[in-house]
């Protein structure tokens, strides 16, 4: 086969509109971090397992990895580094700080992104719905037990803020 | 892990999408939620030639009544058809399908071209005896789509094997409503949440004018090549724990490095107890409050 084709892809990236060329394959996991630098999002299993890549696609949790950027093309993309505002960091991102909900960082941006959607969708969830909110994401330092604490912190902390 | 190389095709329209695949013969591939296929890409178990994107078919991305049941489009994802509560026996197998995000993608149709024997919505659809609409190219311009309607026994003809051939889109599935005086439940086993269960069962209850038993399905998951469909309408009469015994004795499942083949059978025969108890209490307070 000749050399593969190339389609132009552009995404509104934290508001940003960014764009690059790229194969069918890439996926948006890639995609971001290779071709747009982001490398917030981060990459653990590549097989929409471990929940690492869980970014916003026009305000709904997904998997990058498991999205060709292709796909996509003239969406609406929110990352980790979107996740803050003018203020500084959200309350979903002082709440994990404030309640130690990481440990090494690592699954971190998709527990963000992930507990960003829940929150917006289920203002005030109960114990069962968090763990059931981000049981598609896997935490090897936590427990889960202060991860599950920083989501209700941050549900209080967007209720107070509002 | 990065997926090989194919041809990407986004039709707009579905008569690009069949002409595309029609082109593509057995080499083509539908993208859909890609929330099977985008692992199997990345893992390079499969290496399609093309890949026809349906995303952008919005005329596919439908859920809603029918005379007698629920149809839902190729291109409606799992989050949405948990979310209309169009069926009550699919809203209640949808939340056991993987996780809430990978639901955001993933389609209830695309799962059941995909046929993973452990998976929950083939199994459901099997039960309610639906079926799934194909639409093939017309071979010629300006001509409708031939469209032919399979049924689920027929549909489901091996693990990860469909009766959709190459050329061919499955374009929505008929989800039966429940009969009158019915009840339904959806138990299994899995060794963490949101993975594929090691068994399942889905059952159906339909109870007669008087309340006694007149129907008692089941169907089976991860413990065939094909969700596996038991009718013990007769054994229900001696009671529930025969019926799922019953069940249990119809199964074969294969060992493999999650599960010994006993074990499985086991499972069945709990999960089928379980499930036909639930689902006999919801049709009989139906009945009640009916």
């Amino acid at each position: 086969m000749g050399r593969e084709r190339r389609h132009q892809v552009s995404l509104v990236v934290n508001g940003v509109e960014r764009g690059a060329e790229v194969p069918a394959r890439r996926l948006l996991s890639d995609f971001l971090r290779h071709d747009l630098g982001l490398t917030g999002t981060h990459v653990g299993c590549e097989h929409g397992v471990c929940g690492c890549c869980t970014v916003l696609l026009d305000g709904e949790p997904v998997r990058s990895c498991l999205t060709f950027a292709v796909s996509v093309d003239g969406r609406a993309v929110t990352t980790v580094e979107g996740l803050a505002g003018p203020e500084g960091m959200s309350p979903v991102q002082r709440a994990f700080a404030e309640c130690h909900g990481l440990q090494c960082g690592f699954c971190t941006p998709g527990f963000l992104c992930t507990v960003t959607a829940l929150l917006a969708e289920n203002p005030a969830p109960t114990d069962e719905e968090v763990v059931e909110g981000i049981s598609g994401n896997l935490c090897r330092c936590t427990g889960y037990q202060n991860i599950v604490k920083a989501v209700h912190r941050a549900a209080e902390l967007i209720a107070e803020e509002s | 892990m990065k997926p090989p190389p194919f041809e990407y095709h986004s039709p707009r329209d579905l008569a690009s999408a069949l002409a595309a695949l029609d082109e593509a013969g057995a080499g083509g591939k539908v993208l859909a939620g890609g929330q099977s296929l985008i692992p199997l890409l990345n893992m390079r178990l499969a290496a399609p030639a093309h890949l026809v994107d349906i995303n952008r078919l919005a005329e596919l991305d439908h859920v809603g009544a029918e005379p007698g049941g629920v149809r839902v489009g190729a291109l409606a994802r799992h989050s949405r058809v948990e979310r209309s509560g169009a069926h009550p026996l699919l809203t209640r197998a949808l939340r056991l399908v993987a996780h809430p995000v990978i639901r955001n993608r993933g389609t209830v149709v695309g799962s059941l071209v995909h046929a993973d024997p452990a998976a929950e919505l083939p199994a459901v659809l099997a039960v309610l005896g639906g079926s799934v609409r194909l639409a093939r190219h017309p071979g010629g311009p300006g001509r409708e789509p031939l469209v032919r309607e399979v049924a689920a026994r027929d549909f489901f003809t091996g693990p990860l094997e469909s009766a959709a051939e190459p050329g061919e889109l499955a374009v929505s599935a008929f989800f039966p409503d429940l009969p009158p005086r019915s009840g339904a439940a959806f138990h299994e086993v899995a060794r963490r949440h949101g993975d594929y269960a090691l068994a399942g069962v889905c059952a159906v209850v339909t109870l007669d004018e008087a309340g006694a038993v007149a129907v008692a399905r089941a169907a089976c998951v991860g413990v065939a090549p094909v969700p596996l469909v038991v009718d013990v309408s007769e054994q229900a009469r001696a009671g529930w724990p025969a019926a799922a015994q019953a069940v249990r004795q119809a199964t074969e499942p294969e060992e493999d490095i999650h599960a010994s083949a006993d074990y499985r059978r086991h499972l069945v025969g709990v999960l089928a107890e379980r499930a036909f108890e639930q689902a006999a209490r919801e049709a009989t307070e139906g009945q009640r409050h009916g």
